[in-house]
């Protein structure tokens, strides 16, 4: 008696799954081409604000590739690097990063920096820090982002690139001084290591797997 | 018999699920985003429809399968077609809103654990047609997004002195335009944005509508004749 209706049960359970699995495969494979188109405008358009688009004639996005340096981009994953070139001239890299010391947890940068070293510009793509405090690195928060805009960085021991607090060029906010501190280190050791770096970055094969702005891995908490 | 009493019946689910027995003020179902997510107007809003998609879908579906669905699996089966849902609402909002799926970030999969969903499941939607559950999941998921909404304006309000910061990442570009700038604040009331705030919000939102409902009880019975004694229908 009983496992007949185990049977039945399960089986109708089985069903349930098996319908509810092949509509929810249907609508990813539909949404899948717009979810990464989706993406890969987001990261053009963070891309295009850094670079600027008269600058460069080649598809930034796609001549790109992976670098994995948990010292210079905080992160244990491939990071992806763009590669801006005029007629083959090497223009400029946009380098994804990460501070790993934020306030709370990761935060996820594209810092743009031209051939000559100068920092082109950087974004914050993804953070959780806190709303009214350490969210000013956000650019939809505040201009403080901006402030990197056209600096240099000299070396890794750069005074210059630290908070006003700590005797640096660049504002902390009040009431956080560890989220601006953790940009800009983390935006520091990016750009030294990528000028250190920059004929072997413009030279590495065009290779992307993971090419997406924000993986999803790395929002895990 | 029909006509006039389904109209009733419609009438009491419309009170019902935007006061008497609202998901989030009486019930007190769904607060975990509920409480995360009200920080500004849109990202309520956004969170509202969806929760709103969600439990009409379900419902309707629920209602749908009611009578292959042995009892015994119930509860199983109503977790696999909410689920479903979600997934479904997650990969749309994804495609479609992708500014405000990052703002909503991890919320979006918590709508699965609100209960204010499967509680309609199966206190309602296993039990009528699908009309009707249909429209149980409207007038509920209604009263849910309002008052998201409402706490989210007072948030909004307190704590950055703006409302409908940030619509362009719900409706498009030309929502940019709704946001409205109240207040200048040199420094912003924090504990509005962070979660005390939300649960405070929400304390006195509460508070605003027993207020409102003793006053109603008081006025009703000084005039008994007016109306007859209505049911309340509240779980907890």
């Amino acid at each position: 008696m009983i496992f007949s209706a185990m049977k039945r049960n399960g089986l109708i359970l089985a069903a349930f799954a098996i319908v509810a699995t092949a509509l929810l495969m249907f609508t990813q494979f539909l949404t899948a081409d717009r979810i990464a188109a989706q993406q890969r405008n987001e990261l053009m358009l963070t891309l295009t604000a850094l670079i600027p688009s008269d600058s460069y004639s080649n598809d930034l996005y796609g001549d790109c590739t992976e670098v994995i340096n948990i010292n210079a981009l905080g992160s244990r994953l491939p990071q992806p690097i763009y590669r801006a070139r005029f007629n083959d001239k090497p223009v400029a890299l946009a380098v994804r990063t990460t501070a790993p010391d934020g306030y709370s947890g990761d935060i996820h940068l594209l810092v743009a920096i031209s051939v000559n070293g100068t920092v082109l510009g950087a974004r914050v793509l993804e953070h959780r820090e806190t709303p009214g405090l350490g969210d000013k690195v956000d650019a939809r928060r505040s201009d403080w982002i901006y402030s990197f805009t056209n600096e240099r960085v000299r070396d890794a021991s750069d005074v210059r690139w630290q908070v006003r607090r700590d005797g640096g060029a660049f504002d902390q906010f009040t009431g956080a001084t560890i989220t601006p501190r953790a940009v800009i280190n983390a935006i520091q050791r990016t750009v030294v290591w990528a000028n250190e770096n920059q004929q072997r970055l413009f030279a590495a094969p065009t290779q992307c797997s993971n090419n997406t702005p924000m993986p999803e891995e790395l929002s895990h908490e | 018999m029909s006509d006039m009493n389904t109209k009733n019946e419609f009438k009491a689910l419309a009170r019902d699920g935007l006061w008497e027995n609202n998901p989030a003020l009486v019930q007190l179902l769904g607060l975990c985003p509920l409480l995360a997510v009200t920080g500004t107007v849109t990202n309520a809003l956004g969170l509202g429809l969806a929760t709103l998609l969600v439990l009409m879908g379900s419902n309707i579906t629920v209602s749908l399968v009611r009578n292959w669905v042995p009892n015994e699996i119930r509860i199983p089966v109503f977790v696999i077609v909410i689920a479903t849902f979600v997934t479904f609402v997650e990969l749309m909002m994804h495609a479609f809103t992708y500014g405000l799926f990052t703002a909503l970030g991890i919320f979006i999969p918590l709508i699965v654990t609100n209960c204010a969903i499967i509680g309609r499941a199966e206190a309602y939607a296993s039990k009528n047609p699908w009309h009707k559950a249909g429209f149980d999941g409207l007038v509920m998921g209604s009263g849910f997004a309002l008052v998201l909404l409402l706490l989210g304006a007072i948030r909004e309000v307190i704590g950055q002195g703006t409302l409908f910061d940030g619509a362009e990442l719900l409706l498009g570009d030309w929502a940019a335009g709704l946001r409205i700038e109240l207040i200048q604040f040199d420094y912003p009331l924090l504990l509005a944005v962070l979660p005390p705030g939300a649960f405070i919000g929400m304390g006195v939102i509460i508070a605003i509508k027993n207020i409102i409902d003793r006053y109603q009880k008081e006025k009703d019975a000084k005039s008994p004749v007016e109306k007859a004694q209505r049911v309340r229908v509240t779980s907890q």
